[in-house]
């Protein structure tokens, strides 16, 4: 049951993306195209605002409803960077910085360095670099953080991909003009949490469309006469694939809910390790349903699992993030562990 | 196709969250002498005394109506005891069922006559049932069951056996399902009975688990004669009955915090060691618990809004007994200790869950039976 803001918003991304994000669009995007009607269309809904106030601009959404649109990313494989721009919009809004028009912003990676207003530093693995007008960065110091808005320059792009053909390019800034500067109360991993929490839904997203894709296969596709659906060893198969499904959209939501009350680490890593896990298992039950013919690049089973197995890595693996919780878990000692689980705070 | 499933996140009241101080308040206390083993097996682990001082709390039945004696709380509040009983190790297998599922039961089809009798004992924490469906031949087709009873002037004369039945040597009552009459479809002809175990005909025998406890039994009737009015709801619904029972039998924190203790002292064995695979890996199995917890916390607020969270509820169990089970090999893997009834606290919880570990993808529906039930949710039935 979604409220009225978040029904509009599921219900908005939804027919954006079953209208524009075609195979053909996906194609186009690996070879390096950028899907412009699709973008305007988002721009022009204004999705890319959600966590923009209404004050700045925007649509004043929570963490909940930036979460729908994270996991519409992954389910329809959409090749546009709308989770970085959501993101970018609420770390510049928290700046007080707007949004300039018709940027497409990225999220940078690195570490900086300011000196006479000018940035320095080199981003890697930017998200759809090759594409972004503007970056965002985080350059925290010992007793202050700032966020930063600058243009990217051209010519200072070396490109390149991820497994799914998604932009992840090299920045190499060199005393660049900055455009926004504003102090905050982020840690100085706020961006990577953030970052975790982005991809943690839009995996969510991913694993959701395996499902539909698999059930869909498996009800078509003829063998023994009869559809594959009918044999237990499928149907099996196919529930394990949908619990580890549901598991990671109910840990992805437990994330944005829990944005809404600070940042809590626990749910964050929690998400991340735990649809890490779902991958694996969803991966290779999908293809396994599917035989041979999702292994092809003909059929589009793959535009999903490969954006899967990339989206896992990003932001910290699920080992990383579980590791992160085991290790705070161990500090606080057992006493405290299972207060910590009901707190939703470690 | 849109996913079946519908799990929408529900927060804890302040209600409940003072609730929670008050159960982990009350059990520093109650649990102050109960032993290792014992806090181990959780809810296949009883102790009358205690669920009598559980009783006296008003804990028991709390989310039932006041009009039936219960608290006339909600799911969620309910759910809070459940959890933090779990987690604590507490001795709650003689009051469970009754709590759980027969005390709902009664109140839903049960006669006025059988509320007076038969839901204040429960409340109390005294009164004990326990679940008569499977049958030598009857397992996960409960459909097969052939128990009869045949209805002769006031009274159901019931012939045949009921197996597995967990705690039945020490409850009073039996809700039971027979077979009173034979239809065509093999759903029909089944109704369920409130049978008092006292009454002449009934035998219960011990079956020893491979732990080498007693908590399954084998009941038998012999011309046991069940008095007409023992009959609860209609006479030839039971397979209808028994489903929705089934329903509130899948979705409690029982369901994913069986091994609960085994995480808690891996989190104290590695406090003091540096060994990044074991703090990984207890990292790991707490993202798992977050998560299971927020789906079963999320069917609990389903119940309050008189949802219908079946199929939700499977998915929980499925995931829930996988959880559970794993912990006993990662605890193995980790520490390489031998599970050693007479060793160390570690050890003492890693042989008993190491042996009743099987058990928990069995009861209340197999692992196949389940993935069954939610492939049928994805149309592929």
């Amino acid at each position: 049951m979604l409220n009225e803001t978040s029904q509009l918003l599921s219900d908005s991304v939804e027919r954006i993306f079953s209208d524009h994000v075609t195979k053909e669009c996906i194609i186009n995007s690996e070879k390096g195209e950028w899907p412009k009607d699709l973008w305007d269309e988002i721009v022009n809904n204004g999705l890319n605002l959600v966590l923009v106030p209404e004050e700045l601009g925007g649509v004043g959404g929570s963490w909940f409803d930036a979460g729908i649109l994270f996991k519409a990313i992954g389910k329809y494989q959409a090749p546009i960077p709308l989770a970085e721009n959501i993101t970018a919009g609420h770390l510049l809004s928290m700046g007080s910085i707007q949004l300039p028009e018709n940027s497409i912003v990225t999220i940078l990676n690195g570490d900086f360095s300011i000196k006479d207003n000018k940035f320095s530093g080199i981003s890697k693995r930017t998200p759809y670099g090759s594409s972004a007008t503007h970056g965002v960065a985080l350059i925290t110091n010992k007793n202050s953080s700032k966020i930063i808005l600058i243009p990217i320059p051209k010519g200072s792009i070396s490109n390149d991909k991820n497994l799914a053909l998604e932009s992840r390019s090299t920045i190499d800034f060199h005393d660049v003009e900055i455009i926004g500067s504003s102090e905050v109360e982020f840690s100085s991993d706020y961006i990577f949490k953030i970052g975790a929490l982005m991809r943690s839904c839009q995996i969510a997203g991913g694993l959701e469309f395996l499902l539909e894709q698999s059930v869909q296969y498996a009800n078509d596709r003829i063998q023994f006469g009869r559809p594959i659906a009918k044999f237990q060893a499928i149907q099996q198969e196919l529930a394990v694939l949908a619990t580890h499904a549901a598991a990671s959209g109910v840990a992805a939501d437990y994330a944005c809910l829990s944005m809404e009350d600070g940042c809590e680490d626990l749910a964050i890593a929690s998400a991340k390790s735990r649809v890490d896990d779902a991958v694996s298992i969803c991966a290779s039950i999908a293809h396994q349903v599917h035989g041979a013919i999702g292994f092809t690049y003909e059929h589009g089973l793959h535009f999903a699992t490969r954006r899967l197995w990339s989206w896992r890595a990003e932001y910290g693996a699920g080992s990383y993030w579980a590791k992160f919780l085991g290790e705070k878990a161990v500090a606080s000692g057992a006493k405290k562990f299972w207060p910590s689980i009901t707190n939703g705070k470690i | 196709m849109n996913t079946p499933f519908n799990f929408h996140l529900t927060k804890f009241s302040n209600e409940a969250e003072i609730l929670r101080s008050e159960v982990r308040e009350f059990l520093i206390d109650a649990l102050k002498d109960i032993p290792k083993e014992t806090r181990a097996e959780t809810w296949y682990g009883a102790d009358e005394n205690f669920s009598k001082k559980v009783g006296e709390k008003g804990w028991i039945g709390l989310n039932w109506p006041k009009e039936f004696g219960g608290a006339g709380r909600t799911s969620m509040e309910r759910y809070v005891i459940l959890e933090e009983m779990l987690t604590a190790g507490a001795p709650v297998g003689a009051h469970w069922i009754s709590d759980r599922q027969s005390g709902p039961l009664i109140i839903r089809y049960g006669t006025e006559k059988h509320q007076k009798e038969l839901l204040p004992g429960i409340l109390k924490g005294e009164s004990y049932f326990c679940i008569g469906m499977s049958e030598p031949d009857s397992g996960s087709d409960l459909a097969a069951l052939r128990t009869k009873a045949e209805k002769k002037d006031n009274v159901y004369i019931v012939n045949g056996t009921k197996l597995w039945t967990s705690g039945a040597h020490r409850c009073q009552y039996m809700i039971a399902c027979f077979r009173t009459s034979q239809e065509e479809d093999r759903h029909g002809g089944l109704s369920q009975f409130i049978v008092d175990l006292s009454l002449p005909g009934v035998t219960i025998r011990p079956i020893i688990d491979l732990a080498g406890r007693h908590h399954f039994n084998e009941v038998i009737f012999e011309d046991t004669e069940v008095p007409a009015d023992m009959l609860i709801g209609t006479e030839g619904n039971g397979w209808n009955q028994v489903t929705a029972e089934l329903a509130l039998e899948r979705s409690g924190p029982e369901r994913y915090l069986s091994s609960y203790i085994l995480l808690q002292e891996l989190v104290n064995e590695f406090s003091s060691r540096n060994d990044d695979e074991g703090v990984t890996e207890i990292g790991r199995q707490m993202a798992h618990l977050t998560t299971l917890r927020q789906m079963s916390v999320s069917v609990a607020g389903m119940l309050d809004e008189g949802a219908n969270p079946a199929l939700e509820a499977s998915v929980v169990k499925d995931l829930g007994a996988v959880f559970e089970q794993d912990l006993p090999n990662i605890a193995h893997r980790l520490m390489g200790l031998e599970p050693d009834a007479n060793g160390s606290d570690f050890q003492r919880y890693l042989a008993i869950l190491t042996q009743i570990s099987p058990s928990f993808s069995l009861r209340g529906g197999t692992r196949e039976i389940l993935r069954g039930i939610i492939a049928r949710g994805l149309g592929l039935r």
